[in-house]
């Protein structure tokens, strides 16, 4: 009954977002108030009812009710209650109804934080939503059900891929399509513009907190699904050029680069047209990742299913929503206000050439990612385009994008100087050139490591550079720091740790030109030399969890005698789906870590292993995670604040009428 | 600077950017591609050994031969043609005879393939996609049961 009443409410969702999506719309044609302001209860109301929905697929699981196929395939009863929960999202008819159900959340939440938005911008930016939302309802209604019955009903269920039966599944894609589907609002936003033809820097202090928490989300969501590849495939690897991660990746790069030109736009109003370009482009690309990934044209750990009826759809949508767009965009940039001109070198300058580099980088990865499909498309060959190709590519454009990044920061708007830039980051080069020194004493090889390793120092510096010198700037009282610091804008504190957070993530990725890995069969209470620490394995003993039996090694590690801990990398073996998985063994030194993955075991006792030392890696995380820390701080601004902006404008509004 | 110059500068920046950019793509993909073959494609094509590549199939039932703690040779077959293999390391959890596997290597001279990566399948309903099709071709796919 319950999951009916599931599958209802998403019927009624539909219905109701197409309600959305016309109404509004003809109401801001006709400029009738009262058929606009449909637009907010209907978008409240489609979220429930999304909501409403969700619940009912989760209970399924949670009860174990396996008379729905989606349960039987998915879950069973033995399994963890945590993976119950978000085994929910871990199948592709699950996983489509959280995307959707973000979208909703995403709708509801422009309809709640915009009280004092003009009615006419408010009725488009959720129309266009609405439709986003009903064309998604009616890809899981029609192709992708996950209410779906059997009958008779099995006694047990199939249990869910033991590959993500992992903490991370929590997470990741929650995150994860919190960001791509955030930028769904920034899309609505863009469309809404260029059907009503105004666009001015208030629309941008509008676009620009949604475009920030989409991107915080998004920057944790891949961290978290890098960190979690790390530690559950065994490789010791923590990015694949896999294209389905390239997909994340994508609309990052494209998020990226409009949270800096909205900034252009907001200050200066210039780059509008861009920026709306890159609005639409921000959500396209995950619309394409979506697709890469739903559609069943790739496989990996993450499609779940390969159902071409599934992939026409989605192509179908993806091709009506980016199509129209820009074709919107191609009727209408021409007729939108020309922006604001500026001087090349200036703050606006830098921030142009930063976003010519990662547009660069985003093209290089969409070719990459797209070449291969279209090739065999095309020819039948079939090639793949490994990390050679991209850190071939990207690393040349990558390199001076970091470099420029606190240069840009110390440009003042308008019109800058370069050589006083310049010497207001004399320390960051110094510190940058000392590093490169060190670096190269105490590693050598290989080169590129100790090059990237030494600009990421610079970044770090010169990121923060900007900060300490406002607040230190001709000091004479201590206690003026404090009070110099109140004063500096959030936003700018926030420029500066997203930049040194940027550095901290190029260190860690710079260093794994570093590491030390090592495939060797094991003996048992026999040391094995892996970078500066030794490895031993203590005893090799089965185990039962709580639906699989593993057999782990205890490993102790040791540097110079000293025991500094142990590890227990695992092989499980997942009864209910007869497979088997690796479980990793991981410990953090300092900002290293020690990381063991086993394989087989032979009959003179000793077992295959592959023992990396992985020096600063932890700082590939710890350095998104500042980047995400400064995108909230950044949010906390009260000038960028949701719903502040929209008061402005209301405020403006009012102006104009009097 | 008049408008039009600074807009012309910034259009000849972009294009030396995108330039640069394509250059970079074109010299990278033609160095670092790997091309898929399946044994019978790749005993047509004839290629030079040392050649990167990428081989898919089936592990030919009875093929495993496991020398010492880590060495491994193995046969892919596709039904038509066979191919053998070494590959020194950790075989994958889900390596199984029988199963599909994609190797990553070279062609050494005496016709045999040198992998530096073995790739399983996922699942026992999920066959890399690679192997899927290149088994529909040879028609010995079996087909999904559903």
């Amino acid at each position: 009954m319950i999951v009916e009443l599931g599958h209802f409410a998403l019927a009624l969702a539909l219905a109701l977002a197409f309600a959305q999506s016309v109404i509004p719309f003809i109401g801001a044609r006709l400029n009738d108030v009262a058929l606009m302001r449909v637009a907010r209860p209907s978008a409240i109301t489609q979220f429930l009812l999304v909501a409403l929905s969700y619940s009912a697929l989760t209970y399924a699981h949670i009860v174990s009710d396996f008379s729905v196929v989606n349960v039987i395939e998915n879950s069973h009863s033995m399994k963890p209650f945590i993976y119950k929960i978000s085994g929910v999202w871990g199948n592709h008819e699950g996983s489509m109804l959280l995307w959707v159900l973000v979208l909703a959340f995403c709708g509801a939440l422009v309809a709640l934080f915009s009280a004092t938005m003009s009615d006419k911008l408010r009725a488009d930016a959720l129309s266009v939503q609405g439709l986003i939302s009903a064309a998604f309802l009616l890809f899981i209604l029609l192709t992708s059900n996950p209410f779906a019955r059997l009958s008779p009903a099995p006694w047990e269920g199939r249990d869910l891929n033991p590959i993500l039966q992992d903490p991370g599944l929590a997470i990741h894609p929650p995150l994860l399509y919190f960001g791509y589907v955030g930028f769904s609002i920034v899309f609505s936003f863009a469309a809404a513009a260029l059907i009503s033809g105004r666009i001015d820097a208030a629309w941008a202090r509008v676009v620009r907190p949604w475009t920030l928490l989409a991107w915080i989300a998004l920057t944790l969501g891949i961290a978290m699904g890098s960190y979690w590849a790390y530690y559950t495939l065994g490789w010791g690897g923590f990015w694949f050029w896999d294209p389905v991660e390239n997909a994340s990746l994508m609309p990052w790069l494209a998020g990226t680069a409009l949270l800096h030109s909205a900034a252009v736009m907001e200050k200066r109003e210039a780059l509008k047209i861009w920026t709306l370009f890159l609005s639409i482009l921000a959500f396209s690309l995950s619309l394409l990742g979506t697709f890469l990934v739903r559609s069943g044209v790739l496989t990996s750990v993450h499609s779940f299913a390969s159902d071409p009826e599934r992939g026409v759809f989605i192509l179908a949508i993806l091709i009506f929503f980016i199509g129209g767009a820009l074709a919107l965009f191609a009727i209408r940039a021409g007729a939108l206000p020309v922006g604001g001109l500026f001087a090349p070198i200036s703050r606006e300058g830098a921030l142009v050439i930063n976003n010519l580099l990662l547009s660069v980088i985003c093209a290089t990865v969409v070719v990459g990612t797209l070449y291969p499909l279209a090739l065999e498309a095309m020819t039948g060959e079939k090639i793949s385009v490994g990390a050679p190709f991209f850190n071939g590519v990207l690393m040349p454009i990558a390199l001076p994008l970091a470099l420029l990044m606190p240069i840009g920061q110390m440009l003042p708007w308008k019109r800058g100087d370069l050589s006083a830039a310049l010497m207001r980051l004399q320390a960051a080069f110094l510190i940058g050139v000392m590093a490169l020194a060190v670096f190269f004493a105490s590693y050598g090889a290989p080169y590129l490591s100790v090059i990237t390793a030494s600009i990421a120092i610079y970044l770090i510096v010169g990121g923060l550079s900007d900060l300490f010198q406002r607040i230190t700037f001709r000091l004479n009282d201590q206690r003026a720091i404090l009070k110099r610091l109140s004063n500096v804008p959030l936003s700018a504190i926030g420029a500066s740790i997203a930049h040194a957070g940027v550095g901290v993530t190029l260190l860690g990725l710079a260093a794994t030109g570093w590491g030390v890995e090592s495939v060797i069969a094991m003996a048992p209470l026999k040391a094995y030399d892996v970078g500066p620490y030794q490895l031993m394995i203590e005893e090799i003993t089965p185990r039962q969890g709580p639906n699989y039996s593993e057999i782990y090694a205890q490993m102790s590690i040791h540097k110079q005698g000293v025991m500094l801990g142990r590890i227990e990398p695992a092989k499980r073996f997942y009864q209910t789906r007869k497979m088997a998985r690796s479980e990793a063994g991981i410990l953090t030194i300092g900002l290293g870590q020690i990381y063991a993955a086993i394989g087989e075991s032979h009959p003179d006792g000793t077992l295959d292993a592959r023992l990396y030392y992985k020096p600063l890696v932890t700082l590939i995380w710890i350095g998104a995670l500042i980047m995400a820390l400064g995108g909230a701080c950044s949010l906390a601004d009260r000038r960028l604040r949701i719903g502040v902006a929209r008061r402005s404008i209301a405020l403006r509004g009012r102006e104009a009428a009097t | 600077m008049t408008r039009k110059s600074k807009r012309l500068t910034l259009i000849v920046g972009a294009l030396a950017a995108l330039g640069v950019a394509a250059g970079l793509i074109l010299f990278a993909l033609r160095d670092n591609i790997v091309f898929f073959y399946t044994p019978s494609e790749l005993a047509k094509k004839n290629l030079a050994p040392g050649m990167r590549l990428r081989i898919g199939g089936l592990v030919k039932q009875g093929s495993v031969v496991k020398n010492g703690a880590q060495n491994v040779v193995f046969t892919i077959t596709d039904k038509t043609a066979d191919l053998a293999v070494s590959y020194t390391g950790i075989l994958p959890d889900l390596f199984r005879e029988a199963q599909g596997v994609v190797a990553d290597g070279v062609m050494l001279q005496d016709g045999t393939f040198k992998a530096d990566s073995v790739l399983a399948k996922h699942d026992e309903k999920y066959m890399p996609r690679d192997v899927a099709d290149a088994l529909k071709k040879q028609g010995v796919w079996q087909g999904e049961k559903k």
